[in-house]
């Protein structure tokens, strides 16, 4: 099936099998490796990516439930090599371990910021609550989380990772260097 | 975990979906948010031939007044049900036990509809819905009808839903003014409950004029309590009056057994939750 989506600002266009998840679509064919696969079964958040402005599980979407739809990885938070907040109060709270569940931790907690611009502690574990650590290094999770807050005031959400250029559209071949 | 190969169409609209699926035949699944279809395709517990998106069809999402009642379109998501002034409103209850459900991720894309056509008894809008004496409209090819929640619930996993239809909206009568609280027992959070107990009263002048209890997971299918609210109608809303009402909650009750509890067990959490969903429905 032929789908059309748009993933960190550039849109492809690829044909898919009905049955492939957008996680599997977002690693393999678009070499999107930094959103992982944790536990595959809808528990852990680790896939965690904005699908239109929402935070979703990616390995319970169908890329072909994409199609025309807006797609925001961890690879696309960045802004001109500079961390995107949520990125830069992880890093700067040391709110990781092993590091394999930061990238949905991030997506979800821009998800959380977008709703709630100042959560307090009980609303950042509450909010965080489909995201699982299995170093249980969730306090300084919640704490980068509210550092963020703080220095994203007013607010964080879709409207941060707005590419404000007009999408350029590009084939797969220029943006990933070949078949994969 | 990858599913096993099936076709995929999105239709439009109502009538294309149900034409859909009456052709595919019973190989056939509908897919609504997918939060729980999915992860039993990954693990292949379930290997339709077909799967047939309900994502695309506009007029099944949204809720509207319906005068007496509110419509609640099958597609629309948790999400927009949690902040849905109407639901506020009029359907506390349907409110409050939706901001339970799973994780953020997960209501983000899960839907009303979807919930209750799977009909998980541990589903935690089942109960909701049936406390609150909804109407399930279901469309298929011979046009369209409505089904109690007391007959829409069949058994384990099963609806009244024919292989052909598909749930369309869900009519919630109004219970402005009611008090509500969703009570559920997990085990740790994002888990599916081990008993759920919804509650809503109208009270009258300190007196409770009108209760509506239902539990979740307590049988194959959610069920009413209704001797509890028997035995609270026309009492004072007291701390007291609703423990003694609560201790009639696991009446005619059948839980089943699984890793996280017994019959017994279950039937004690019943009575305890339907205590403390009783006192903070009733701001006791």
């Amino acid at each position: 099936m032929r789908i059309t989506v748009t993933v960190d600002g550039i849109e492809y266009a690829d044909d898919v099998e009905p049955r492939q998840l957008l996680v599997h679509y977002l690693r393999d064919k678009l070499g999107k490796v930094g959103t992982v696969v944790g536990c595959d079964t809808s528990n852990c958040g680790s896939c965690t990516v904005h699908l239109d402005g929402h935070s979703v599980k990616s390995c319970s979407v169908l890329a072909v439930q994409a199609h025309g739809s807006e797609v925001t990885t961890i690879e696309g938070l960045a802004r001109d090599g500079k961390l995107h907040p949520v990125q830069q109060a992880f890093h700067d709270n040391h709110a990781l371990q092993c590091g394999f569940c930061t990238p949905g931790m991030i997506m979800q907690s821009i998800d959380l910021l977008a709703d709630n611009p100042d959560p307090d502690e009980a609303a950042v574990r509450h909010g965080l609550e489909g995201n699982l650590c299995r170093c249980t290094g969730y306090q300084n999770i919640v704490k980068a989380v509210r550092d963020a807050a703080h220095q994203m005031r007013p607010g964080a959400g879709p409207e941060v990772e707005r590419v404000d250029e007009p999408h350029v559209s590009r084939t797969k071949s220029q943006i990933s260097g070949g078949e994969r | 975990m990858i599913p096993a190969a099936f076709d995929y169409v999105a239709p439009t609209t109502v009538d294309s979906a149900v034409r859909a699926l009456a052709e595919a035949g019973d190989e056939a699944k509908v897919i609504a948010g997918g939060q729980s279809l999915l992860p039993v395709l990954r693990m292949r517990l379930a290997a339709p031939t077909k799967l047939i998106d309900l994502g695309r069809i506009p007029e099944m999402r949204g809720v509207r007044d319906g005068g007496d009642h509110l419509v609640i379109g099958a597609m629309t998501t948790h999400y927009d049900v949690q902040r849905d002034p109407l639901v506020a409103e009029h359907a506390e209850l349907i409110k409050l036990a939706t901001d339970t459900v799973a994780d953020p991720q997960v209501r983000h894309r899960g839907t009303f509809g979807g919930s209750l056509a799977h009909a998980d008894p541990a589903g935690d809008l089942l109960a909701p819905a049936l406390a609150l004496d909804a109407r399930f409209i279901v469309s298929g090819m011979d046009g369209r009808r409505t089904v109690s929640a007391a007959d829409f619930f069949v058994d384990f996993f099963t609806t009244a839903l024919h292989q052909a239809e598909i749930l369309v909206e869900v009519h919630v009568p109004k219970h402005t003014g009611w008090t509500a609280h969703y009570e559920k027992f997990q085990r740790v959070a994002q888990a599916w409950s081990i008993v759920g107990v919804a509650a809503t009263v109208r009270a009258e002048a300190g007196k409770i004029a009108e209760a509506r209890i239902a539990l979740t997971n307590m049988a194959s299918v959610p069920i009413r309590a209704t001797a509890v609210e028997d035995a609270l109608i026309g009492k004072q809303a007291t701390a007291e009056n609703i423990k003694s009402a609560a201790e009639h909650a696991a009446e005619g009750t059948s839980p089943t057994t699984d890793g996280n509890a017994d019959p017994a067990y279950r039937q004690h959490l019943a009575r305890v939750l339907t205590s403390r969903a009783l006192t903070a429905a009733a701001g006791v």
